[in-house]
């Protein structure tokens, strides 16, 4: 989708959306706005690990960053004495540039890093989160974290609109907005440098592309897309707290960007819906289990991890492009069937089908005899 | 004679591994020199060092009159200096025509980008028809030709290649020497080519310089270095 296209798509979803939670129960349209704060979140992990390659277990770190930058932000606002729309949206900007200042910081660090480094780099950012909050516990608060005053919903819609139908409309904007400016990044200069950069870092110098600037460029954005997840989720449940940012967090951060689909943004969507509801479905099917109480509460939020480990090898060994990949393979598989089969040269998105082997004959360049042609695969 | 590119008494390696031991060869404006010697001889490693992806241990690199010390592998391009780099670089997650406009990428003049797109997929018409195919979708020669057409899409004043027979058919490495050279009777382009296939390289050049463990044996005339069987035997082996 081109600009002019994704913007009419962006405002129709956002849309729809916000249409969707008025059928919705309250705490449905609070999971929803949890979606929308992971979705932020998942989307930035996706660009920075799926299309530019740089494997991190940050961001978490970069959500924290952004619920306490929020935190600080609309406390120190309410504490004026200042309310109205400004509490809204001002804490929200801090959090998406707190985070992004972090991750310009990380990322100038992680730049010069690669593979296993880079993960084993960030994984130590997250780890470190708890002991950051208990050296500044005046200011953080410590292990419990902070409370947040929020900007309740206006007057006029009291009685309408319930509190958490509220909430999640701001989620769905910026969940929306996320999307659409991750989309456009993804499908111009930026988005070629990055994939050029993951590809042949080599090649992609010699070709002019400044690799150091790409990497930091690319954390930052992710960051600041990490920061308004965790902004947004400071906002939904009204507190910042170490626990709420560990590292299992960035672990399923990671393991929704890879079942959704790595480097999809689509993908991100299914990865962040799975992330909401598949440990509350199964934690309300095991609730109705007829089991003794006791192995109920052992089932109790355990089976939700079990689930989510078999799904992850499950999509690795059966589907690597994950959910979305699935769905563009259906999709294209439907296509098909009616009309003649479309020769090799459409490539779409390919790679679990294509081979880096030779592409046997290629079509249509066998009669060139001027000029430059080949005419076989590999000679 | 001043050359366009100007190497002086040029030191490179790897870490504590010295490669290239003081080679000086100067390469005239509009001319194609052939860089030729064995295995192991330094050749791609000069090339990593014009580049900059390798930095001199000593001597002086001179583009058009200007040291290039300190220069970053990615001004290089600004500068009028494109590689095609061995075993053909294309960057195999991105289309044909995404491959080609990262050549270009760095330009603020967009139309002018766009003009050498269509001259590029008139240049190399096998590539016109797969503009949508994967890098990695793409055969041996397709490869050379697209890293080709990227480091074109620079609009370099000097094209450097490395091995570009590697690995292809006689007859496409012919096609592509030509090319280079109707490149170069056409707009002046200074060509600097490694290579292993030597009686093609010097069949094309107009300078050969032979290089032998780090060392300049010899830079004469290309025609002078073919026609001269004790060199051939000595250093090239055949």
């Amino acid at each position: 989708m081109t600009p002019s296209k994704s913007l009419p798509a962006a405002a129709g979803a956002a849309a729809a959306l916000i249409g969707l939670t008025f059928v919705l129960e309250p705490f449905v349209s609070y999971q929803l706005a949890t979606v929308c704060a992971y979705l932020c979140a998942i989307a930035g992990l996706t660009v920075l690990t799926g299309s530019g390659g740089q494997l991190s277990l940050g961001q978490a770190a970069l959500m924290a960053g952004g619920a306490y930058s929020y935190a600080l932000c609309a406390n120190a606002m309410a504490e004026a004495g200042i309310e109205g729309p400004v509490l809204l949206l001002a804490p929200l900007a801090a959090a998406v540039l707190g985070a992004a200042a972090m991750g310009l910081v990380i990322g100038c660090a992680a730049g010069r890093l690669h593979g296993p480094y880079l993960a084993g780099f960030t994984l130590a950012l997250v780890v470190a989160i708890p002991a950051v909050t208990s050296t500044f516990s005046e200011m953080l608060g410590g292990d419990q974290g902070l409370w947040i005053t929020v900007e309740k919903r206006p007057d006029a819609l009291r009685g309408t609109v319930s509190n958490e139908q509220w909430q999640s409309w701001l989620a769905i904007l910026c969940a929306v907005a996320v999307m659409a400016v991750l989309h456009n990044l993804l499908r111009g200069r930026f988005g070629r440098q990055l994939r050029a950069v993951r590809d042949n870092s080599a090649a992609a110098a010699l070709a002019g592309v400044n690799v150091a600037r790409t990497k930091i460029v690319s954390f930052t954005v992710s960051a600041a897309a990490a920061g308004l997840g965790g902004g947004l989720l400071a906002y939904v449940t009204q507190s910042a707290s170490p626990g709420a940012y560990s590292l299992v967090l960035s672990l399923y951060l990671l393991m929704a960007a890879v079942i959704g689909g790595i480097g999809s943004l689509t993908g991100a969507v299914w990865g962040a819906l799975i992330m909401v509801f598949l440990p509350h479905s199964i934690n309300s099917f095991t609730a109705d289990l007829p089991v003794s109480p006791d192995l109920a509460q052992r089932l109790d939020g355990n089976l939700a991890i079990a689930v989510f480990g078999t799904v992850l090898v499950l999509v690795i060994l059966l589907a690597p492009r994950g959910i979305q990949g699935l769905i563009t393979a259906a999709v294209r598989r439907f296509r098909n069937s009616g009309t003649e089969p479309l020769p090799e040269t459409t490539a779409g998105t390919a790679g679990s089908t294509g081979s880096a082997g030779p592409a046997g004959p290629v079509p249509g360049t066998a009669s060139l005899p001027t000029k430059l042609s080949t005419t076989k695969g590999q000679p | 004679m001043s050359g366009l590119l100007v190497l002086d008494s040029v030191s490179a390696g790897y870490g504590p591994v010295p490669v290239l031991h003081g080679v000086s060869i100067t390469v005239a404006a509009g001319s194609i020199t052939a860089v030729v010697g064995a295995n192991g001889a330094g050749k791609t490693t000069l090339l990593r060092t014009v580049t900059g992806q390798l930095r001199t241990t000593g001597g002086s690199i001179r583009f058009d009159g200007t040291d290039l010390a300190g220069t970053r592998v990615e001004d290089m391009v600004r500068r009028g200096i494109a590689l095609v780099p061995e075993g053909r670089g294309v960057i195999t997650e991105l289309t044909v025509d995404e491959n080609l406009r990262l050549g270009g990428l760095w330009r603020r003049d967009r139309a002018a980008a766009a003009t050498l797109l269509v001259r590029m997929y008139e240049l190399f018409e096998p590539l016109a028809r797969r503009r949508r195919a994967a890098g990695h979708q793409l055969s041996g020669g397709e490869r050379q030709m697209l890293a080709l057409g990227r480091a074109l899409m620079a609009g370099p004043r000097l094209l450097l290649l490395d091995e570009p027979s590697l690995g292809l058919a006689p007859r496409i490495t012919a096609q592509i020497l030509g090319l280079l050279r109707g490149l170069r009777d056409d707009t002046g382009l200074t060509v600097l080519l490694i290579e292993q296939n030597v009686r093609s390289a010097l069949a094309v050049a107009d300078d050969g310089v032979v290089l032998s463990l780090g060392s300049v044996v010899a830079a004469r005339p290309a025609a002078d270095l073919a026609a001269d069987t004790d060199l051939r035997h000595t250093y090239l082996g055949f």
